[in-house]
């Protein structure tokens, strides 16, 4: 058999048996996963209410314990399984932040603990940290612009 | 302690709003990751910085207010809370404020981050490679 058609047409089999399965697999999990940290989330959120938290804290309390929690898991190992699982189910929370920032201080651990540690934290929380901050600040002053000529943006 | 109120902390309308749009942002980030080459990296970068267009444009607030947690603790929520600091800032010190308000705003997720983080770097132990 020619190599080149068996292989095209083991493509072509492989096709016919998985259909789009694992994108939508993916986005179920995604889905219910993420939904569910949210959730988790939003139950902090509303005992924070119900202990008469400003908003702005219990935001901040919920993003603390929800980047504690998962930095740990990380930690030990267990947030990787999660994420093999769910995707960007646990990525784009800001639980996956709080991944992005563990996981490669664990990886070059061995060069020592301020470069090795320190250093590689940021290699995805930084870009991250760069463009949101730098966003935020273009905002504010674009916000300053418009509002000394008294259009409201916002 | 004793006074709070169990049926409000786990009101499910606020709860099943929260799960859907929650879920539903991590479907949009699950597609990028499936139908394009982005690294996770650069798929965090545009979660966050769309979040602090939308919420500069005072958009993302409407998802807030309908989805509570749904809307903020996805990474779209760090930048919306990073352009609203920032604006509030604006508004309470002018151009200085655009630079201080932001990472004000998230300075706690900031901070834990960084402390949790290395914390969890400190007491992990090395994960063998397999292969």
């Amino acid at each position: 058999m020619n190599p080149v058609e068996s292989k095209q047409e083991y493509q072509k089999y492989v096709e016919e048996k998985s259909p789009n399965s694992p994108i939508f697999k993916n986005c179920f999990n995604a889905f219910w996963v993420g939904g569910l940290i949210c959730t988790i989330g939003q139950i902090i959120l509303n005992i924070c209410k119900e202990r008469s938290f400003d908003t702005a804290t219990s935001g901040t309390i919920v993003s603390i314990l929800l980047i504690g929690i998962s930095a740990f898991l990380t930690g030990l190992n267990l947030f990787n399984k999660i994420g093999k699982f769910a995707g960007a189910g646990s990525l784009i929370p800001i639980t996956g932040f709080a991944n992005s920032i563990v996981s490669p201080a664990m990886e070059y651990k061995s060069e020592g603990y301020v470069m090795g540690v320190g250093g590689k934290m940021f290699t995805v929380a930084g870009p991250v940290l760069v463009f949101g901050i730098s966003a935020s600040i273009l905002v504010g002053i674009i916000y300053l612009i418009f509002s000394t000529q008294s259009i409201t943006l916002v | 302690m004793g006074d709070i109120n169990w049926a409000s902390v786990f009101d499910w309308t606020s709860l099943l709003k929260c799960f859907v749009v929650g879920g539903i942002i991590c479907i949009i980030g699950q597609i990028l990751i499936d139908k394009t080459k982005l690294t996770p990296a650069r798929i965090l970068v545009i979660f966050v910085t769309t979040g602090a267009i939308l919420g500069g444009l005072g958009i993302y607030q409407y998802l807030v207010d309908f989805a509570g947690a749904g809307a903020t603790v996805p990474l779209t929520g760090f930048g919306y809370n990073l352009a609203k600091g920032a604006i509030e800032g604006v508004r309470q010190s002018g151009l200085i404020g655009a630079f201080t308000g932001g990472i004000k705003a998230a300075s706690g997720g900031i901070a834990a981050a960084i402390f949790f983080g290395y914390l969890a770097a400190l007491i992990s132990k090395p994960k063998m490679k397999k292969q």
